[in-house]
């Protein structure tokens, strides 16, 4: 199914993407590319379509246009029977975990080992609770049900199931939201350790500037449905953007104006 | 006029999208139900949760209902001098309507809910698509243990309304109205053929269905949080009444 990378092709190769919802153009021609191993971090403000750019990778929405290519084979055209196999180089942390809250931790983690692969029950769990001590998390969290879990606590176990199966791309979708700042670097840290771990390549989305300097190899920023800078994590600084650089510095003026209603 | 006429033609079109993905999602689902891999554990599950543990309102609805319906056929048919056939008709108004019909509204208020609530949960909190993410087709894991349970054991649940409806029945005519006890189930045996419980049953069958197709449509479509669960629920046991009565007229006219 797979066709031979050469050495310089992108792992991901996005082009021209294009999504609209109604009469909202949310994607507008959207080209990305992630190589082999590198650690990309989208930044953006809300709305500008973050989301919608790893779903349309991950198959979870469908592309109006352009090309999505992963190992150099296009899968915008894929059936949904080579989705799923597709499906099994990704692991994903979504932005509020989305742990199934029926189950207990260890078999959250082992899902995608157990569901998708087929894998002895017994066998799983072994990884599992290997996988959530790799995140920080003793065997004991593993028989809790996600309720009982903080938010921090859940992110790690989000992580640890994004982690089992060792995929080939992780997707970080916000992996500090809605943390503390101590709490947030952990996750950063346990991120980084991972990604690097596993030699996996990672696409992160986020609006933290602490987390998407801690965690790239490269930034790209989106916005109005565009790519409108990429270059090295270390070149942020001196973009030359004035829309990165507004971005950056969180200021409420400059060429990125926020559609605010008077009172 | 023209203004009047593009809001026809909106709610017109409105009507036949979601029509279509109406279809399309029960199409969907059907087909997924004879193609591997099959949950046997959830299908299991599932059953238990839809047939055991709706076995205490079921039974005691289908209770009352038999003892109303043998209070007021006596009522009724003694002003004819017909109160002899109070037996009659409370069997067969049990089995062929009374049984199924009371037994799946129950069912669609208590399961029906349920199902919206939890999988438009799943939808809202991305778990669904966290589903897809590790390889396992929600509609597989989601929607058809929930369908095939159903079916399944909404049928079980109907017989066991059948049986209790009919001795509430008996508990009033012959306690409260006099009936001798022997003649009375003599009475009931004598007049109940087996396509009366059999076509009870088809109709069970198909509202079992109805109940969880509809809550796993509205779940599965839910948007917009806590506000949008709240709708999928309310819209899961409108929609699955209303069908259970159209399809119940419907039934009724083909098997009898």
């Amino acid at each position: 199914m797979s066709e031979t990378l050469s050495p310089a092709e992108p792992k991901i190769s996005v082009r021209g993407l294009k999504k609209s919802f109604g009469s909202k153009i949310v994607l507008d021609g959207i080209d990305l590319d992630v190589g082999v191993g590198e650690s990309l971090v989208v930044i953006g403000g809300s709305g500008t379509g973050k989301s919608v750019t790893v779903k349309c990778i991950l198959g979870l929405l469908d592309p109006d246009g352009g090309s999505i290519k992963i190992d150099g084979q296009e899968v915008t055209t894929l059936s949904r029977g080579h989705r799923e196999t597709l499906l099994q180089k990704f692991g994903m942390l979504f932005q509020g975990a989305a742990l199934f809250d029926s189950l207990r931790v260890w078999e959250n983690v082992a899902f995608g080992l157990i569901q998708g692969r087929g894998m002895d029950r017994q066998q799983a769990r072994d990884i599992a609770l290997q996988k959530l001590g790799a995140v920080g998390l003793g065997p004991e969290v593993g028989e809790l049900r996600p309720a009982e879990l903080s938010g921090g606590m859940q992110k790690r176990v989000g992580l640890a199931r994004a982690i089992a199966a060792e995929p080939e791309i992780i997707v970080f979708d916000e992996p500090t939201t809605g943390l503390d700042p101590i709490m947030g670097d952990v996750i950063n840290d346990l991120i980084v350790k991972c990604v690097r771990d596993l030699g996996a390549t990672a696409i992160s989305i986020t609006h933290d500037m602490a987390s998407a300097r801690k965690i790239a190899d490269r930034i790209a920023m989106i916005y109005k449905g565009r790519i409108i800078w990429s270059g090295k994590a270390s070149e942020i600084d001196h973009s030359g953007n004035p829309y990165v650089d507004q971005f950056i510095h969180g200021r409420a003026d400059g060429p990125i104006q926020m559609e605010v209603r008077a009172l | 006029m023209l203004d009047f006429l593009a809001s026809v033609g909106r709610v017109f079109i409105g009507f036949l999208g979601a029509s279509g993905r109406f279809a399309i999602f029960t199409l969907t689902a059907l087909s997924h139900c004879f193609r591997p891999p099959i949950y046997f554990r959830l299908i299991g599950r599932q059953m238990i949760d839809i047939g055991y543990y709706s076995l205490p309102v079921v039974g005691l609805t289908a209770t009352f209902t038999g003892m109303v319906l043998a209070l007021q056929t006596n009522t009724g048919f003694s002003r004819f001098g017909a109160a002899s056939a109070t037996a009659t008709v409370v069997v067969l108004s049990v089995t062929r309507e009374l049984g199924p019909v009371i037994a799946a509204l129950m069912v669609a208020g208590r399961i029906g809910a349920a199902i919206a609530a939890e999988i438009g949960t799943m939808r809202v909190t991305d778990q669904i698509d966290a589903l897809s993410t590790l390889s396992t087709n929600p509609m597989k894991y989601l929607v058809v243990p929930r369908i095939v349970a159903g079916l399944v054991t909404l049928p079980l649940l109907v017989l066991v309304a059948d049986i209790i409806g009919v001795f509430g029945g008996y508990i009033v005519a012959t306690y409260k109205l006099g009936f001798n006890p022997a003649s009375y189930l003599h009475n009931t045996a004598d007049n109940l053929a087996a396509t009366d419980i059999f076509s009870g049953l088809i109709k069970a069958g198909v509202f079992g269905f109805i109940v969880a197709l509809m809550g796993c449509y509205h779940g599965y479509h839910s948007r917009g949080g806590a506000q949008g669960v709240g709708a999928a629920t309310t819209y899961a046991v409108v929609s699955a009444s209303v069908m259970i009565l159209l399809f119940d007229y419907l039934l009724t006219s083909v098997l009898f």
